[in-house]
């Protein structure tokens, strides 16, 4: 047991727990006694202070810190790799640094935590399926769609494409693994975490934090002690989520494969990359914003109390900043999915490949000069609003490019109408009208009238559900038979598929007119006018709720006993397909040299990848540098 | 043909789109044309919608795989400068005409008031909004907005704790009020009637009970309403019991539901109360935490000014503390002894 103790893995996690919360006790009661405070405990104190550092124990404790400590303290460290790869279950639960093997920790968390979010879903539905009380109260209320938004955004739609690119990423690239193999599982690792915090909010005394995901003060500052388990859970995601696209932006530029230039990443990669620049620029400033509501809470600095010079809508301009970047790191990977899954299945090259990169970066840049569209009511001034209405609309552009190029894509195509191209395809649908209503609320005038409406709840779930949701059922069932080498049942998911799409569509297209008719969003209770929609809307999203436990199935069932997958079940050409299903713990016995475009369908004689006879050691290349030492043999040899 | 039907879906859906009635009345100058605006809108956005929605229903009945052709590949078509062009470039010149057409209506909106316009001060507070005007020299303080039609009026809005938004879905416009800041719109109302004033800002545990009623009468009914408030005794007198002063009070029923008219949030929502049936978990039970010598009295006190004595486990500024002008001294009392009768049975 002692030696258990002393080993980096759960037991030592929990031990690290309890030292984590005595400390937190008597770093508390210690400053508070030297301070002069009386009395020298208190709880909500305690609380702060062991929600900063518990996980950080818990981290050490789980063995995330080991080796770079062992190192910085002098001491021998060896890269023996045993902390790499997968070989029983039980190593999906240890601190692994395989890329693999986190893809699929953060898959499975994520959807762990969809479930999670979605059921709060139900529960707010069910709330709301008549006017007046149901049966949960204001305040409950409240912490339910503040819950469901804050896990469903940093828990699931964020984190599950980290994951997915985790595994697909370096494999497409023909890169061994991440460039920062420890760092990633450091970064997978601070994910449950944020989730476990969110989720224990429901227990303590005032209920969960209930302020929306937004967190808008002065109310998040004055609200419960609940609110800190959303302040202090999102830096832990948050730092996740940095620490990623670090990790994705340095394998991205150093680790491609020979011969692999920017102009011949699959369009997946160039959407990690640019998401990557999003995070990496954007995410520090939703952090900054939850410290500020921390140090108003606990230590009373007043930034955004208005009677003591603080300002409050200071609070929405940093929190925005980030926030709507945030909403393009949760589409971009989507687009890089949908673009690999549309030439796939269309057997035919990405139609405007380079436009399709370059309309990537125009969002990167753009995503940073809109942030204020939420805010046209906020009271800030007036001048801001046409700038920010005319940059919001000038987004459609570089997003209109990208849907029109999908369709060009099918066009003339050999459709494989699949359970991924279901998905795709119906992402295209989906996120065309989501896209549409968004261009509508850019325009000040309207938006006047319909911000904070159900108008707007329609559109968001338009873009994260039909838009970011579905590219991820997509993704998951293109890559599914890579990651796990077994096939999906295709009857199940295209009734998945069905019955989700239709779900979707009664559940969310009739809150846009209830929105423009006059009924806020986020309330427990609403006028009578609008009871019959809401009933039927409710139907429709147990539906929905339901349909997905058809996707679980199929997965738990597939994954168990489904049909062996090939190699290569799609015949796609981008390199992730040409090693076995599962890929092999380094990947690649040798590293493939890239030699063309990663989607020459149609081409005679045309391959993007060989993957023998290249060089044995992974050569960096710079950016924009074609490779000069491809090889002559341009067949596709087995790898 | 594929384009014969794309035409006829688009007027087909702009036409199923223009019928449904989509906006609450036109109660402001301003409302017809955002209305118009919308229409304008959903005339564009209907034919993006059908060619992106048609394009991909053809695509798949046309070009989906048959038997045979499991192992085809499609053309190596790798682009098309021309349409690229063509989808850059008209979705470019939409969007410009759009945004000129939301400026200019835009600055209409925040076209400054004339200078004789009527100012209403409009404070939000956790979960009430009153309302003060100055009329004839005299101020007047009021729960509930009274505008008279056809003239132009400014709100000057403010809030006392967190942020509220002040908005009456008839006349379109809405306006965050911010604590520290003052916000403003102008409107010219030109519907009479009572319609709902919503708070769409999520300001806390009552914010789906912010709710109240502007009442918009004729300038003549306008006047009268101003002198008989005015002439009320005290100015601290309850201006908001909607004009009618009841001789009987129900306070089981202004428990229960409490007294929209002027915004009074029914104890219910928020308080368990076994003798009113009600369940609300956001305050404290009230058949447990009164102490026995809670009386009447002290009841009410509790009920004019909730932060003097919080019950241990809440919070501060959570029940609304203006009951002292949503209801009237008499309700007061007759709630404050029908809570004692319940909780304390007499005794």
């Amino acid at each position: 047991m002692a030696a258990k103790l002393r080993t980096p893995g759960w037991y030592r996690a929990g031990l690290f727990i309890l030292i984590g919360i005595a400390f937190s006790f008597s770093l508390l009661c210690f400053l508070r006694w030297i301070f002069g405070a009386d009395p020298v405990y208190d709880g909500e104190g305690i609380l702060q202070i062991a929600l900063l550092t518990v996980p950080l124990w818990f981290l050490g404790g789980l063995g995330c810190f080991t080796y770079w400590l062992r190192w910085a303290g002098g001491n021998k460290v060896v890269d023996d790799h045993k902390d790499h790869g997968a070989t029983s279950w039980k190593d999906y639960f240890k601190v692994n640094t395989d890329h693999k093997v986190i893809g699929i920790q953060y898959i499975v968390v994520a959807f762990f935590f969809m479930f999670v979010g979605g059921l709060m879903a139900m529960l707010v539905r069910a709330e709301l399926a008549s006017p007046g009380r149901q049966f949960v109260d204001a305040n409950t209320y409240n912490g339910l769609f503040s819950v469901h938004a804050s896990i469903l955004i940093f828990l699931f739609v964020i984190p599950v494409f980290a994951g997915i690119a985790n595994y697909v990423l370096p494999l497409m690239i023909g890169a061994p693994d991440m460039a920062f193999p420890r760092l990633n599982a450091l970064s997978f690792w601070m994910l449950p975490t944020a989730g476990i915090m969110f989720m224990l909010s429901f227990l303590v005394p005032g209920g969960p934090f209930s302020t929306g995901w937004t967190a808008y003060a002065p109310l998040s500052v004055d609200a419960p002690i609940g609110q800190t388990f959303f302040t202090i859970g999102v830096q832990f995601a948050g730092a996740s989520s940095i620490a990623t696209a670090l990790n994705f932006l340095v394998t991205i530029i150093t680790m491609r494969a020979p011969g692999m230039t920017f102009f011949r990443m699959p369009l997946l990669v160039w959407a990690n990359f640019s998401t990557s620049l999003l995070v990496v620029i954007a995410t520090p400033f939703v952090a900054a914003s939850q410290f500020m509501v921390l140090l108003d809470r606990a230590l009373g600095f007043n930034f955004f109390d208005f009677g003591n010079g603080g300002d409050v809508l200071m609070y929405q301009h940093v929190f925005w900043f980030y926030s709507h970047p945030a909403v393009y790191i949760m589409m971009l990977p989507g687009f890089g999915i949908v673009s690999e899954i549309l030439a796939t299945k269309s057997r035919k090259p990405v139609f405007g490949y380079r436009m399709m990169a370059f309309s990537l970066l125009a969002i990167v840049v753009l995503g940073f000069t809109v942030w204020a569209h939420h805010m046209f009511v906020s009271g800030m001034q007036d001048w801001i609003r046409i700038p920010m209405m005319i940059s919001t609309a000038i987004i459609a552009i570089p997003t209109g490019i990208k849907i029109f190029s999908w369709l060009g894509t099918m066009w003339r195509g050999v459709l494989t109408m699949d359970g991924p191209m279901l998905w795709a395809v119906g992402f295209i649908t989906m996120f065309t009208l989501g896209g549409i209503s968004g261009v509508m609320l850019a325009m000040v005038p309207l938006d006047i009238h319909v911000s904070d409406t159900y108008f707007i709840v329609a559109h968001i779930h338009y873009v994260l559900f039909g838009g970011s949701l579905f590219t991820i059922f997509a993704g998951i069932y293109y890559w599914f038979p890579k990651m796990t080498g077994r096939m999906l049942n295709e009857r199940l998911s295209r009734l998945h598929f069905w019955l989700t799409f239709v779900a979707f569509n009664v559940t969310f297209a009739p809150m846009h007119l209830i929105g423009v008719q006059g009924m806020p969003r986020r309330v427990s209770d609403y006028a009578q006018q609008f009871a019959g929609w809401n009933m039927a809307i409710s139907i429709a999203s147990f539906v929905l709720g339901l349909s997905t436990l058809i996707f679980l199935y199929n997965v738990i069932v597939s994954w168990r006993s489904g049909p062996r997958a090939e190699g290569n079940p799609w015949r796609a050409l981008t390199i992730e397909w040409q090693v076995s299903s599962p890929p092999p713990v380094f990947n690649f016995d040798a590293i493939p040299s890239v030699v063309g475009g990663p989607y020459e369908y149609g081409v005679p004689g045309a391959v993007h990848a060989v993957m023998a006879g290249g060089p044995a050691e992974p050569v960096p290349v710079a950016a924009g540098l074609v490779s000069s030492g491809g090889p002559g043999d341009h067949h596709e040899d087995e790898a | 043909m594929f384009i014969a039907a794309l035409v006829v879906a688009s007027a087909v859906g702009i036409v199923l789109g223009l019928a449904i009635n989509w906006f609450p009345a036109q109660g402001s100058s301003i409302a017809h044309r955002i209305d118009t605006f919308w229409d304008v809108l959903l005339i564009i956005s209907v034919p993006i919608a059908v060619i992106v929605l048609g394009t991909v229903i053809f695509a798949i009945a046309r070009w989906r795989v048959r038997p045979g052709e499991e192992n085809l590949d499609g053309p190596p078509t790798h682009g098309s400068t021309r349409l690229e062009i063509i989808w850059t470039a008209i979705p470019t010149l939409i969007i410009a005409g759009l945004c000129a057409y939301a400026t200019i209506l835009l600055l209409d909106i925040q076209e400054a008031p004339a200078k004789n316009a009527r100012v209403v001060k409009v404070t939000g507070q956790q979960f009430a909004w009153s309302f003060e005007m100055n009329e004839g020299g005299k101020k007047i303080a009021s729960n509930v907005l009274y505008v008279p039609v056809g003239e132009q009026v400014t709100f000057k809005v403010r809030s006392k704790d967190v942020i509220h938004d002040f908005w009456v879905p008839e006349w379109r416009l809405k306006i965050d009020a911010v604590p520290g800041i003052t916000t403003s719109y102008s409107i010219t109302p030109i519907k009479t009637g009572s319609f709902q004033i919503v708070c769409a800002e999520l300001c806390g545990l009552g914010h789906a009970y912010m709710r109240q009623r502007v009442i918009v009468v004729s300038p003549a009914q306008y006047e009268a309403w101003v002198r008989r408030v005015s002439q009320a005794a005290a100015p601290a007198a309850p201006a908001g019991s909607g004009g009618t002063q009841t001789a009987s009070v129900d306070p089981k029923q202004l428990f229960v539901a409490g007294k929209p008219d002027t915004g009074a949030l029914a104890c219910g929502s928020c308080h368990v109360l076994k003798a009113a049936g009600t369940s609300g978990a956001v305050g404290p039970n009230l058949d447990t935490s009164l102490a026995s010598d809670d009386r009447a009295a002290q009841i009410k006190e509790m009920i004019v000014a909730p932060n003097k004595e919080i019950v241990k486990g809440y919070g501060p500024n959570i029940m609304p503390a203006n009951y002292g002008q949503t209801l009237t001294a008499q309700e007061i009392d007759a709630l404050s002894a029908y809570i004692d009768q319940s909780v304390h049975g007499g005794k």
